[in-house]
């Protein structure tokens, strides 16, 4: 795979307007679709705000780091953040019949990518959050904003 | 951001717009609260929501659920189709009571 961007953010919540105007603006240049793009952008939105409030608590100074790869199939995204190692077992898309407010974002990541993996860091402290989403036009995302 | 409030009928209706994130979703979520504290049946126009996520969607959630347990009204109005898509996507397009414009809540 080819490595299209790692960029650094700072774990605010004012970083993910300005983050979702790059992914709209790579996956563009990037020739991807329509329906792509607002996958990529739901989930990578998502999954720096699960890093922002779960893994960092609240707390505004801390590093998040994301890659864009690429290859004539899919698009990768590794999202690390360096807090404590979560435990990966209870990231989980809660029951969506049980409406309450909160705990939707891991499942509009599942929906939104097709493989989604959590790792911890091999070398260091933190953790790994890898989402691949192929290139064929045929696979439907079930949002389109 | 302060979101415009108006009247219509026995509704406060509060008009979001633009991207609803976790930038932005505390103040929509306090703004909605104070209109419920004031005993006020809400419409939330999401017409202008360019985008929401996760957190936007909380925030309604949890005003239909301080609603409900006021026994006051609170419904969604004109809802954009990317503020639906995600509704739909949570499953919670059924949840919400939704008027497509003003005129549909008088004829309900």
């Amino acid at each position: 795979m080819q490595k299209l961007e790692r960029i650094h953010l700072l774990s605010r919540p004012n970083v993910l307007k300005p983050l979702r105007e790059f992914i709209r603006m790579l996956a563009k240049k990037n020739n991807c679709c329509d329906e792509i793009l607002n996958c990529l952008v739901m989930a990578v939105n998502e999954a720096c705000m699960n890093v922002i409030q779960h893994a960092y608590k609240g707390k505004q100074d801390e590093e998040i780091i994301i890659e864009f790869w690429k290859d004539d199939k899919d698009i990768l995204i590794k999202v690390y953040d360096f807090s404590e190692a979560v435990d990966i077992e209870s990231i989980k898309s809660r029951d969506l019949e049980d409406v309450r407010p909160g705990g939707l974002g891991v499942h509009f990541i599942n929906q939104a990518m097709d493989c989604v993996e959590y790792k911890h860091s091999s070398n260091e402290k933190g953790n790994v959050l890898e989402m691949r989403k192929s290139l064929d036009k045929t696979v439907v995302c079930p949002t389109n904003y | 951001m302060k979101y415009p409030v108006s009247k219509y009928l026995d509704y406060s209706v509060i008009s979001l717009s633009g991207e609803i994130d976790l930038n932005e979703s505390p103040n929509v979520r306090k703004q909605i609260l104070n209109l419920i504290k004031k005993d006020s049946n809400l419409l939330i126009d999401l017409s202008a929501v360019e985008y929401i996520d996760s957190s936007g969607v909380a925030s309604l959630v949890e005003g239909l659920q301080t609603s409900r347990t006021m026994k006051l009204n609170f419904a969604l109005l004109g809802v954009s189709e990317s503020a639906m898509q995600v509704l739909q996507l949570a499953r919670l397009d059924t949840v919400f009571t939704i008027y497509g414009s003003l005129e549909e809540i008088e004829q309900a």
